[in-house]
């Protein structure tokens, strides 16, 4: 797969629109933060585009996996405005987090996906952590993804960085 | 509900219980509030303590919510008591599927404290 390659030839932009909308959602509503999403685009390295991941596999309609990679600074940002305290470290109560708002964006972007007639389940989230770390999908299927330019939040008005999620689904 | 009334939090993910917890407090002044990371935790602490209203995960090790629900509505003591589901899983078999166990009432995450409170107000009044 070429990184040149267009998502629109890859991948029905309406299985992706739900869960960017999830994201921003999620963001919103249970961490007071806005966000600002890119274009998608098509991934082909395995490895995160930030220091902790939640992964979550979906079966149905489409097989495959959504991920959710922040940058230290972002998820300790996120999870300060969620919790209503300052959060300092990664600790299990950060990768907890991940692995809940990993759950969260998928269960909306499920529910979304409804209405168009999609219809997936998913799995229990994994969390991964550590600088550089490799995600793995399932390689056959294309990877979309698609970069969050984290806004102003009570802890998170320094930040000028962005987290990923990659969208991997059977086409 | 009384305001000294015990409100039963089940979630595995502890974030998620202190933002409940947060809410129930600020909204309601509710303050008798008891925490457990599981359906087995929960099914324990029901059978200690006198619970007047349960807000559950969906998704647990152990016991789920959806699980933990059915045995509290077939058991003769715990039958009638309120049972609030707070979950990721918003597809309509699953708002189905609780219904049928007897859930009283629905919170798909992500949510606002308005959308919790507006929930809890509803049941809240209902019970008195």
């Amino acid at each position: 797969m070429d990184v040149e390659d267009k998502v629109e030839d890859k991948i029905d932009g309406r299985l992706i629109r739900p869960f960017i909308n999830a994201t921003l959602n999620v963001l919103k509503t249970m961490a007071f933060t806005e966000a600002l999403a890119s274009e998608p685009y098509m991934k082909n390295k395995e490895t995160a585009n930030g220091d902790v991941s939640g992964v979550i596999g979906m079966t149905g309609d489409h097989n495959g996996s959504l991920s959710v990679s922040f940058p230290e600074n972002i998820i300790l940002a996120v999870v300060s405005n969620m919790f209503g305290e300052e959060m300092k470290v990664v600790d299990d109560e950060i990768r907890d987090a991940v692995g809940e708002i990993t759950n969260m964006i998928s269960g909306q972007a499920r529910q979304e996906l409804e209405l168009v007639d999609v219809s997936l389940d998913a799995a229990i989230p994994t969390v991964i952590s550590g600088k550089n770390h490799t995600i793995k999908h399932i390689s056959s299927y294309p990877i979309v993804a698609v970069d969050f330019v984290v806004g102003e939040g009570e802890f998170s008005s320094e930040i000028k960085d962005k987290f990923t999620i990659e969208i991997c689904l059977e086409s | 509900m009384a305001k000294d009334s015990c409100i039963l939090i089940v979630d595995d993910f502890p974030i998620m219980r202190g933002i409940i917890r947060r809410m129930l407090t600020k909204r309601f002044n509710l303050n008798n509030i008891i925490e457990a990371d599981d359906g087995v935790a929960a099914w324990e602490i029901l059978h200690q303590k006198k619970v007047d209203l349960i807000i559950c995960d969906w998704n647990m090790p152990n016991m789920t919510g959806i699980a933990l629900l059915k045995k509290v509505r077939a058991d003769k003591n715990l039958a009638r008591l309120p049972f609030v589901m707070v979950t990721a899983e918003g597809k309509k078999e699953n708002v189905i599927e609780a219904t049928k166990a007897g859930v009283t009432g629905f919170i798909v995450k992500p949510f606002t404290a308005k959308d919790l409170g507006k929930k809890l107000s509803i049941i809240l009044q209902e019970e008195e």
